[in-house]
């Protein structure tokens, strides 16, 4: 091995998504110090939690070397489809008049196995009927706007938005275990989780061997729709969870929720070190690339900036982050 | 023609890598007319030696000269601006674009209308045309690029490199993927190169080729620069000793296995699913025994062989392995019952580029076998993983720096032995082999030999494509000849030469081309 100098430029093009992030927190520090509390990073993470799921399961298809556009619109359809699931009998607009109040596991069952469901469609129309994925889960994400649209629209709700949901429900994303809240520790097991699986299990190395190259890895005895399957449920799953949680942290639910969280958490993704090819990735590159967003939102609001600022800014630092990322791979050979 | 004059001369050239010294001094001196052989084995320096001389990379240390002017290249068309062009192995022509199109990206000739640049069609195709017939190429301008087999695209590469005007063309293992027919051709082609004062750097593995058309050869090890010699002074032997700095005393292990007589595959009037694809092939291989498959490029070797192993739809006739009736309908199913195959395109359907050694080396046999892995639990044994990769880096003597380093990182020849290591974890019964050796230098190539040879030994049987004839008859017990589909022979023992391969390779073209030509 040669000895290497310590050089400032490598080391800025290896840890771009860092610095920039360092760089973003001591510049809104400076303007406004109370940034640096445990308030502001609980409230950050907090909200970070949900994009946090649907990134982890927006990151199974991006490793397959897959896209996945119908996670924000899955969102959308668990918060609602859970929503309905969990109101209080009490409230004047219950969606279902006659339902009982159901144990709080089964609004977050119901949302997991029906994006599970959605998800397995994705993959079977992906690796079964051979639609390239962009254009399927475009379809599929178009379907499930308009299933939501026509569930929240059904008599006697109208398209109100759901709300009088039981308190077991709410605290789901309102409630602390230690001063923690549940959301975070929530996104720390799916993180923890899909760590674990990617990494240390066989499954893992498929989902990997399958994204950077399916040919050999068809060749290779790996099942190729059977991974293309699994990604895409495991992606659903993680869509749906987010989404009833998305109801819990917000108290209501509408078939607007999850507009385009898709695309924030396929950014993540890439930003977080991600190959859009697939094959390339890792749980805390995909952390940080949510943080990093959710940072510039909380942030930008904290010192008072319009929120249209939040989306000049976030397109600058995805452009940003992948032009100095394309660089650090040039530099290899 | 002045054949002494120099026309490229490369002075100590350096050049460093993080962790590794591509290049220590090299020196390289070409000269107009001639055909300079550049020789070594996989990784020692000739194609970071060529990228230099492209523009591809910059040298750390050295001079290159151009016709005794000093140039320093910022990039591969500054190079080609002073009439260097290069060949490389593995070819990228635009697939949806015809061959003149090829030839002329980048430089479309066109007619200024109105301030408008209008292609110039015309002028594109007579340009074209005049081009390949001077090259003696019979290709029409407008044949579409993705329609071409391997050896036209070759020569539609050469074509461009010429249409530059270039003074200096190097060659990157031309002749890979080439029959001995097509290569014959791109001989003549080089000899009226080299006849109009084109210098011609010719890098190859195959020796026979080298003796015969080149003027000098120049021969590198581990990044150092060994010597260069009148080609007319060399032999196989020196030339194979100075590359692996050892003496060689063999290209082949000597035979000491004996096929037994159990039958392990049969295959019984096997067809395609596809049309213009294998038809009615039938062949049996017995225990420990290797066989041989012949052929040219195009006669569906390597789709028979990916059809018995699942990867193919078959149409119908019957696969008999170990006695039993198989069902196979994907790769699984194939490496169930013991059976491995290294495909031939090592990029498209082998390497996992981007995954490491590890990943790559345990990567079928962690799906067959999950269990040696998990102990039927959830968690793979990191340990075993390791375990495994490295005993197969061990086995096959394969040059990386670590075991996670990504298998993108190593040279070609490694990434086979990486390759090989991930079928050889299976430890299957039948092993069929896609060209194995194609671009892996001598070294490497006859620890492959000696490996298959060990193996014939233990009793697992293989099968051997290969498009090299030496390979072919030094390492088959038996040798199956196919051409445009058809299985037109067996040859075994005494019957087994080069010509009667060839002819057997060639049954069906005649007469198949003679039916076109009436038909038309």
């Amino acid at each position: 091995m040669l000895k290497e100098k310590f050089n400032l430029r490598k080391f800025l093009a290896n840890n771009a998504l860092y610095v920039i992030m360092v760089l973003m927190i001591v510049v809104i520090a400076c303007i406004s110090p109370k940034f640096l509390s445990v308030r502001v990073l609980r409230d950050i993470l907090t909200q970070s939690s949900t994009r946090i799921i649907v990134a982890m399961g927006c990151m199974f298809v991006i490793l397959s070397g897959q896209a996945d556009l119908s996670g924000g619109r899955m969102v959308g359809l668990a918060a609602v489809i859970s929503g309905s699931l969990a109101q209080q009998s009490t409230y004047y607009l219950k969606f279902w008049p006659t339902l009982p109040e159901l144990p709080v596991i089964v609004p977050v069952v119901v949302s997991i196995l029906v994006g599970l469901f959605v998800g397995c469609a994705n993959g079977f129309i992906v690796s079964k009927l051979k639609v390239p994925a962009f254009l399927a889960t475009l379809g599929v994400q178009m379907i499930l706007y308009g299933a939501n649209c026509l569930y929240f629209n059904k008599a006697p709700n109208n398209s109100q938005p759901l709300g009088g949901f039981l308190p077991s429900f709410s605290n789901l994303g309102t409630g602390a275990i230690a001063g923690i809240p549940i959301l975070i520790i929530i996104a720390v097991i799916v993180m923890i989780l899909v760590h674990i699986l990617l990494t240390k299990t066989c499954l893992g190395k498929e989902i990997f061997a399958v994204g950077g190259n399916a040919e050999a890895a068809r060749v290779s005895g790996i099942n190729v729709f059977k991974i293309t399957m699994i990604t895409y449920g495991i992606a659903g799953a993680c869509y749906g969870l987010a989404g009833c949680l998305e109801a819990t942290r917000t108290g209501s639910a509408s078939s607007t929720y999850g507009l385009s969280y898709e695309l924030d958490a396929i950014a993540s993704c890439i930003v977080g070190g991600c190959s859009a090819s697939g094959g390339v990735g890792t749980v805390p590159g995909v952390f940080f690339g949510v943080i990093i967003f959710n940072v510039i939102n909380y942030g930008l609001t904290f010192i008072g900036l319009s929120s249209y600022w939040q989306f000049v800014v976030k397109g600058v630092i995805i452009v940003a982050a992948i032009a100095i990322d394309v660089r650090k791979y040039n530099g290899k050979n | 023609m002045d054949k002494a004059r120099p026309v490229l001369e490369m002075t100590g050239i350096s050049k460093s890598f993080p962790g590794v010294k591509a290049l220590d001094q090299v020196s390289l001196t070409v000269r107009a007319g001639t055909v300079h052989a550049l020789m070594g084995e996989n990784g020692a320096g000739k194609s970071t030696l060529m990228k230099c001389a492209f523009g591809l990379y910059h040298p750390d240390e050295g001079t290159i000269k151009v016709d005794g002017q000093e140039v320093s290249f910022v990039d591969a068309r500054d190079a080609m601006d002073h009439g260097i062009s290069m060949i490389h192995q593995e070819l990228h022509p635009i697939r949806t674009r015809n061959v003149m199109e090829n030839i002329w990206v980048g430089r479309t000739p066109y007619k200024k209308v109105a301030g408008v640049k209008w292609v110039d069609e015309k002028k594109m195709y007579n340009d074209t045309k005049a081009l390949l017939d001077k090259l003696g190429v019979k290709l029409d301008p407008r044949t579409m690029v993705g329609t071409l087999n391997a050896s036209n695209c070759q020569l539609l590469e050469i074509a461009r490199a010429v249409s530059y005007g270039a003074k200096v063309i190097i060659m990157d293992e031309p002749t890979s993927s080439l029959t001995e027919i097509e290569a014959e051709l791109l001989f003549k082609i080089i000899k009226q190169l080299t006849d109009e004062g084109v210098a011609i750097i010719y890098i190859s593995h195959k020796m026979d080729e080298i003796l015969r058309i080149s003027d000098e050869v120049t021969i590198m090890r581990d990044g150092k620069l060994v010597g260069c010699w009148p080609a007319s002074e060399m032999t196989q032997q020196l030339m194979v000793s100075r590359m692996v700095g050892r003496e060689m005393t063999s290209q082949f292990p000597e035979k000491q296995h004996k096929p037994s007589d159990e039958v392990l595959l049969d295959v019984k009037n096997l067809t395609s699913a596809v049309k213009r694809s294998f038809v009615d092939v039938s062949f049996q291989l017995h225990r420990g025994e290797i066989l041989g498959i012949g052929g040219l490029v195009g006669a569906q070797r390597t789709e028979l062989m990916e059809s018995i192993f699942g990867l193919r739809p078959i149409a119908s006739g019957e696969v008999w392995f170990k006695g039993e009736k198989t069902n196979i309908k994907c790769a699984q199913d194939a490496i169930q019952l013991g059976m491995a195959l290294l495909t031939e395109e090592r990029r498209a359907t082998g390497i996992v580029p981007m995954l490491s050694i590890t990943d790559n080396t345990v990567l079928a046999n962690q799906t067959a076998h999950t269990k040696q892995y998990t102990g039927g639990g959830f968690f793979l044994n990191e340990k075993k993983r390791v375990d495994d990769a490295q005993k197969y880096v061990d086995l096959l003597s394969t040059k990386t720096p670590t075991l996670k380093t990504a298998i993108q990182y190593l040279s070609g020849g490694n990434q086979q032995k990486v390759l090989l290591g991930r079928w050889l974890l299976l430890n299957p019964d039948l092993l069929i082999l896609d060209e194995p050796t194609r671009g892996i230098d001598v070294g490497a190539k006859y620890e492959i030999y000696c490996l298959m040879e060990k193996m014939a030994q233990e009793g697992k049987s293989i099968i051997m494509i290969s498009s090299e004839m030496p390979e072919l008859m030094g390492m088959s017990d038996r040798i199956m000849v196919m051409c445009e589909g058809h299985k037109s022979g067996e040859v075994q023992g005494e019957e087994v030469s080069d010509e009667r391969i060839m002819m057997l390779a060639s049954t069906y073209i005649d007469s198949e081309n003679a039916a076109k030509a009436a038909k038309a």
